[in-house]
């Protein structure tokens, strides 16, 4: 194992929760919701990861996540798209709520001591000879089940948005709601349908973060996952394909720790940690005018209106 | 319509919210298996139990939630969604601790007063780049101000490992702010500082400000609908639009820079536990209005001196007022829509439609006033 063999392999890992997250919140996006609450819904996933993974096994646990993330989303789009509520102020609570929710529950669960429970996790499914590879063998073909889903979803997702009837249906409701609607689509049924498909890969982002990478819960965990993977959806300019490149960008950012470390730079690891964050900013001043957001992206649609 | 009648309306849906807030709080008490009494009855006295109780936990932690909280309203009136007071507001404490930490004690109460322009200042200069970017390169500023908020957590965790470390550099925290430049208590045997005053009359400030200027007013209208403001009124939207970012910025720091010379005295990293989102609550719970945010930010400053008293006295986890206060805001989101069913009820009620305030349509909150 080489140093940069490892690196690869520690910003595909890292880069896998926001794939899952920034794709979720592309296709809503799309659709005209922003959901800041992505946050909360990510660490809703990573608890229920936990929960369910004790019982079921981490397979089963990380679907339970992904339902744990749907269901969260629900609350969101009720307030939002069906009251008809502010986007940002909405998406701002449900983070508050899901942090809050989690720790609370977790200390209930599992004790107040916090002590460090561990969840049983997937291992790495290495696909024959390609795993072998030289350097990039690790980083792409011997990775957990999470990563593989993430990078089927990057065509598929693509595929949904840009060659169905339903992803045309999304696309033109983030763009125009009222153009949509007279040509007989419900914007509210399809924002909804948007909001929670976000919700789901939320959900599925923070299961992967328990299941695949961490293996226990702490309160606060996703970290400001929630809140970079719309970072990448902007700056993957609202596309599957964008995000799944912006995603690995940020996944090398958070890696480059671990490749400092074993250099033996002496850096205070704050810089480490701000590092994503600081390039988000960066990165999306640098993107300027190169990329559109949809017209309608936070409008409210359809709260005065029955569709 | 009587003024009573009229008061009374405008409070209905605050008091539902909170009363909503504490049913969801009591069911998850009662389903995480505490007793709801005790922690309830804990919770109040931990507000409320006695007048020291009030000065030194309710008072004391609304005052940073009413700067914050004041922050954010002015920046969402302005039509700026800043959800980076918390960043802001630890810029504050930073550069106020360090201004305090480096000058003389013999600066006295003149010291006291630079520590807390330079904390206003570091605000002001954090919600510039926020500001700056959402101006110069169309960055949402929700976003940027998240981002944001989080660089200066870290910021804060390399300045008390490294410049700001206390001399024995054993604790990841400042040296303590010497006693001639901390703010005066100014009630004897309680922990209330003269912080408390400075907050209020900040409100009163931004209230005349609003209401009552050339400037409050083109703010105003710039957040109600910037277009028209542009066109019809003549107005530089995004020179105000970018004024308000800074002045809520500073407003929020000058609240982290009073924190460290009135309650805390040094820098560490959990300085604020969230009040730069709680402050969002504070803001909207007040419906944006700078005298009601001082309300609100009681009631909210109580909630969190309650929650400590819970945490000690019957062990139920902190994280429970996080989500009280989650619930305030989803409620009075919701509430909106509930208010424009119930225009129907009311009108047979009140005869005639009352306003009905649009929580984050700052337009329909400026005819309430």
């Amino acid at each position: 194992m080489n140093t940069l063999a490892d690196f690869l392999d520690a910003s595909v890992r890292s880069a896998t929760p926001l794939l899952l997250a920034a794709l979720g919140e592309t296709v809503s996006e799309r659709s005209g919701v922003i959901n800041v609450g992505l946050e909360g819904t990510i660490i809703v996933g990573c608890l229920a990861g936990l929960a369910a993974a004790t019982f079921v096994g981490p397979t089963a646990a990380l679907a339970t996540a992904g339902i744990a993330g749907l269901m969260f989303a629900i609350i969101f789009t009720i307030i939002t798209i069906w009251l008809g509520a502010d986007q940002i102020i909405a998406g701002t609570a449900i983070t508050m709520l899901g942090l809050g929710l989690t720790g609370t529950l977790y200390r209930v669960l599992y004790g107040d001591s916090g002590a460090a429970l561990t969840a049983p996790t997937l291992a790495p499914i290495g696909i024959p000879l390609l795993q072998d590879l030289p350097l990039i063998g690790s980083a792409l073909f011997h990775q957990p089940l999470p990563t593989y889903l993430a990078v089927a979803m990057v065509p598929s997702v693509w595929w949904w948005l840009n060659r169905t009837h339903s992803g045309l249906a999304i696309r033109a409701t983030g763009e125009n709601p009222a153009a949509a609607r007279s040509s007989g689509v419900s914007p509210r049924r399809v924002q909804t349908i948007g909001s929670l498909f976000g919700g789901l890969c939320g959900g599925l982002a923070g299961g992967t973060l328990v299941l695949a990478q961490v293996g226990t819960f702490a309160e606060g965990m996703s970290a400001g996952r929630g809140f970079i993977a719309i970072a990448i959806v902007a700056l993957g300019r609202w596309s599957p394909v964008g995000a799944a490149i912006a995603a690995l960008f940020f996944g090398m950012a958070s890696a480059l720790q671990f490749l400092f470390q074993s250099l033996d730079l002496k850096l205070p690891y704050q810089i480490f940690l701000a590092l994503p964050y600081m390039l988000t900013l960066v990165a999306l001043a640098l993107a300027k005018g190169r990329y559109r957001a949809p017209a309608a992206l936070g409008a409210r649609v359809g709260a005065v209106d029955i569709t | 319509m009587p003024p009573l009648a009229r008061t009374l309306r405008l409070m209905f849906v605050p008091i539902l919210a909170i009363s909503l807030s504490l049913i969801a709080l009591s069911a998850l008490l009662a389903v995480s298996g505490y007793s709801v009494t005790a922690a309830l009855a804990a919770l109040w006295h931990g507000a409320f139990g006695s007048w020291s109780v009030i000065a030194s936990g309710t008072l004391v932690r609304a005052t940073p939630l009413l700067f914050a909280g004041l922050a954010v309203a002015v920046a969402f009136r302005a039509g700026i969604l800043n959800i980076g007071a918390e960043g802001q507001l630890l810029a504050g404490a930073a550069a106020a601790t360090a201004v305090s930490v480096t000058i003389s004690p013999a600066f006295g109460i003149v010291g006291s007063c630079i520590a807390l322009m330079a904390g206003a200042a570091a605000g002001g200069m954090w919600a510039g780049i926020a500001a700056g970017l959402r101006q110069q390169f169309g960055v949402l500023e929700v976003i940027s101000t998240i981002m944001l908020n989080v660089i200066m957590l870290h910021l804060t965790g390399l300045l008390v490992r490294g410049p700001l470390q206390e001399s024995t550099a054993t604790f990841p925290q400042s040296a303590l702010i010497d006693q001639a430049l901390r703010l005066p208590r100014i009630f004897p045997g309680t922990r209330l500082h003269a912080g408390v005053v400075l907050a209020v009359l900040s409100a009163l400030l931004l209230a005349w400000f609003l209401r009552s200027t050339a400037r409050g007013f083109r703010l105003r209208m710039t957040g109600a609908n910037p277009r028209a403001a542009a066109s019809a009124g003549g107005i530089d939207v995004a020179r105000v639009a970018t004024s308000a970012f800074i002045a809520s910025g500073a407003i929020a720091g000058l609240g982290g820079a009073v924190e460290v010379t009135g309650v805390t005295y040094a820098l560490y990293e959990n300085l604020s536990p969230g009040y730069g989102y709680t402050a969002i609550a504070v803001a909207l719970l007040a419906r944006l209005n700078p005298m009601a945010a001082i309300g609100s930010a009681f009631v909210f400053g109580a909630l969190e001196a309650g929650a400590a008293a819970m945490q000690r006295e019957a062990q139920v986890p902190a994280g429970m007022v996080g989500v009280a206060e989650a619930c305030v805001i989803l409620v009075l989101l919701a509430s909106e829509w509930i208010g424009t069913r119930a225009r129907g009820w009311s009108t047979l009620l009140w005869g005639g439609a009352p306003p009905q305030p649009n929580l984050s349509d700052p337009a329909a909150i400026g005819e309430l006033e």
